[in-house]
């Protein structure tokens, strides 16, 4: 339901390398837009005849590609806002040619509730930039005792439920949100951790955090949580995505759950594709995340992973932290990385290194996420939402922390040479970010 | 017998300067840097046990102890070895500061700052928090253990104490035993008993033991008479009771039973073996009080004396190269 839709003239993008992950075509092509929605798509750099009325945007061999959809970002609104709000989060979004974004329910108050759910699509209404999405809250208050109203959250328009960084630990109330869940079609995301492994970790058990003396909890601590969470859902025949896995341990896990035919689906945060507990060096904060950053062969197991498939869905795990919750000794900095304006240049690293095809690094940030939730975005087809983004993927890129859009500038990016500068990012077919020339 | 005189010679006519600014892990250091250190801490014994002490090679600077836990004997040693060397000595604790109105580590070390202090000696209950406050602060910082991570100078007066009992430290082998994974004491040693050609060994229950400790280049025993056969130093960790999250070890006496040193555990050691506590000691817990009192294997006291010697190297040679020296 594009709204504006109309509004502006016809566009046509031409000289464009088209990366469309539902035909999976990485080639030259064009592509014209009109009334907010992918009118024609060519496989040739150009159409022969194109109306006077039409803008044309001659991309000069750019990327262009279906905006990214993010399903794990943190905004501070309502209740933080001086770490995020709704509009700088979506500033941020179109920046790195993000077009939907799917905000957790770990605010202040809790999205936990239809009314709370309605407000932030409200909001997000209001800013008019990207598309937002909400994610409900799992249960009251991100307790872990009892559920929220999934139903009605759902019918508020909820896209999945979570209780975002906190564990669900009684198995019983986990096994009856899943039961229930499943009754409405309702996914429900789980960050696989052992609480009682994980308690008070900062850092991930081995060599390194030995040496380092911090608190440490060992990558078994997933893997635990997550042949849990494959059992009940095995038991419930529920849909359930497992939040940002990071360990060749817990990937044998999801495997095994995937070879048993089970409703599961997995993310990977950019961070952990990109970096290792290696990254945390000399006590560097921005490096602190929750899961902790892993072992390199770690990390090369996802990326392996992400590349056959076994990982679905790639997300930006945007969660923003002012310096103030930074710039304290490491265990007691907040944990988190802002990612919305770094998730396509850090992807297109793995494409950069030969890692995986750019069709299938780009289908893990569109039509993976749109599939799971039933958007018709995340592809070049006639039909589809104008939600594009034109992206430079070689064009060198400096991240420079201080000039990220969003609010808190707590990137662990920062001072990294990337490639790929977002040059154009549509939403609905309106312009939202252009780069400065 | 050397006089203030002439130590400030031993530093002028120092082959190199000291390069670092810092003083926050021993894993910056070579091992000619370390060995400077000793061969200066060595010099300063000498004078700590003439009547007059005072050296004028911190006259005019501040030196700031800044202690977020609470240490008497770290906190004097500095002290004192800040006094000796004739600076000015302020101490600052978080109870009797903004610290507990929930002022931020880098707010106090930012109003620190503006004071000018030359050289911050600072002791924090996090990992890296010397390091944290090393990028805000113009003076020299000196880390006094840092969480779990390094308590350097006191690996530095345990290299000390071994030399002067030893007249070496190449070739010894050193246990190192009880409750690795809280200690900060045992990484700093692990990592400069190496530098200085040492044989480690870590002896303590796999549940007080880093993991990947066995990657360190050390050799691990879970079985301490074992780990104690023919070493030449046993250095014996406190068992940080108030760290204990867990159930660790079952309890105190089963840990003594197998982990606590007596006499006939240290009797698988070499018969010139030499005992070391860098304490507070829990008498009974990790150690017999008769094998702590007995001044013929234990080096206990001389650590202690050590430790000034060894934090006065380590302010005049940090001193020694600051901006505006």
């Amino acid at each position: 339901m594009p709204r504006n839709a109309g509004k502006s003239a016809p566009t046509a993008f031409v000289n464009a390398r088209l990366v469309d992950p539902e035909s999976r075509y990485d080639g030259p092509g064009a592509l014209v837009v009109a009334e907010g929605v992918i009118a024609d798509v060519a496989r040739r750099p150009g159409f022969e005849a194109l109306s006077p009325d039409v803008r044309v945007i001659d991309c000069n061999g750019a990327m262009l590609a279906p905006g990214l959809i993010d399903l794990r970002v943190k905004t501070g609104e309502p209740g933080s806002e001086t770490k995020e709000t709704l509009e700088s989060a979506a500033r941020a979004a179109a920046g790195g040619g993000v077009t939907s974004i799917v905000v957790q329910p770990d605010t202040d108050p809790t999205v936990d509730e239809p009314s709370v759910v309605d407000f932030i699509l409200r909001r997000a209404r209001d800013v008019e930039l990207v598309h937002v999405h909400v994610a409900g809250a799992a249960t009251k208050g991100l307790a872990g005792e009892r559920m929220a109203e999934i139903g009605l959250m759902r019918e508020a328009g909820a896209v999945y439920f979570t209780d975002a960084d906190r564990p669900i630990v009684d198995s019983k109330v986990m096994r009856r949100i899943l039961s229930y869940a499943s009754g409405f079609g309702a996914i429900i995301s789980h960050r696989p951790a052992d609480p009682y492994l994980s308690a008070g970790a900062a850092a991930t058990e081995g060599e390194f955090a030995g040496r380092m003396g911090l608190p440490a909890a060992p990558v078994v601590a997933e893997r635990i949580m997550l042949e849990r969470d494959m059992a009940l859902a095995e038991l419930t025949g529920a849909q359930l995505l497992v939040d940002q896995i990071t360990c060749a341990d817990a990937l044998a896990t999801l495997r095994r759950a995937k070879d048993r035919g089970l409703k599961v689906a997995a993310t990977a945060s950019i961070n952990h594709l990109s970096f290792n507990e290696l990254d945390i060096g000399d006590y560097r904060t921005f490096c602190k995340l929750t899961p902790p950053l892993r072992a390199e062969d770690d990390r090369q197991a996802l990326i392996e992973a992400l590349a056959d498939g076994l990982v679905d869905i790639v997300v930006s795990a945007h969660a923003p932290a002012p310096a103030e919750d930074k710039r304290l000794p490491y265990d007691e900095a907040a944990p988190g990385a802002v990612g919305l304006e770094t998730l396509l240049p850090g992807l297109l690293t793995l494409h950069h290194e030969e890692r995986a095809p750019l069709v299938d690094l780009i289908r893990a940030v569109t039509l993976a996420p749109a599939q799971l939730l039933g958007l018709q975005a995340g592809r070049l087809a006639a039909g589809a939402p104008a939600d594009l983004v034109l992206c430079d993927i070689d064009a060198p890129l400096v991240v420079d922390a201080a000039r990220l859009m969003s609010k808190s500038k707590n990137s662990p990016f920062d001072g990294r040479r990337l490639q790929g500068q977002v040059l154009l990012t549509m939403v609905d077919g309106r312009v939202i970010h252009k780069a400065a020339q | 017998m050397q006089g203030a005189a002439d130590i400030e010679d031993l530093i002028r006519q120092r082959a190199f300067p000291f390069p670092h600014k810092h003083l926050l892990s021993v894993a910056g250091l070579n091992r000619l840097e370390a060995t400077a250190l000793l061969d200066l801490g060595d010099a300063f014994v000498g004078l700590n046990r003439q009547r007059d002490k005072k050296s004028a090679l911190l006259r005019g600077r501040t030196l700031v102890n800044l202690f977020f836990e609470n240490s008497t004997r770290t906190q004097s040693s500095f002290e004192l070895a800040g006094k000796r060397l004739g600076a000015d000595v302020v101490n600052m604790s978080p109870r009797t500061s903004s610290i507990a109105k929930g002022e931020t580590l880098l707010d106090t070390a930012v109003t620190l700052n503006a004071m000018q202090p030359d050289l911050l000696v600072v002791r924090h209950a996090s990992s890296g928090a010397g390091n944290l406050l090393s990028q805000k602060v113009d003076c020299s910082v000196i880390n006094a253990g840092d969480g779990q991570h390094e308590h350097p100078t006191q690996a530095l007066l345990d290299a000390l104490s071994m030399r002067r009992a030893f007249g070496r430290v190449e070739g010894l082998t050193v246990a190192i035993c009880g409750d690795v994974l809280h200690s900060r004491v045992a990484r700093s040693n692990v990592g400069l008993l190496q530098l200085l050609g040492a044989r480690v060994r870590l002896v303590g229950p796999r549940t007080l033991m880093p993991a990947g400790a066995d990657r360190w280049g050390v050799e691990v025993f879970h079985d301490m008479r074992a780990g104690l056969a023919g070493v030449d130093v046993v250095m014996m960790l406190r068992l940080q009771l108030e760290r204990m999250q867990g159930a660790l070890v079952p309890s105190m006496r089963e840990y003594f039973r197998f982990y606590g040193l007596d006499r006939e555990k240290l009797s698988r050691a070499a018969p010139h073996v030499r005992v070391m506590h860098p304490g507070p000691m829990n008498r009974g817990v990790e150690i017999d009080s008769e094998i702590a009192d007995d001044l013929d294997v234990s080096l206990i006291q001389n650590q202690v004396e050590m430790g000034v010697a060894v934090r006065m190297a380590v302010l005049a040679s940090l001193a020694a190269r600051l901006d505006n020296a």
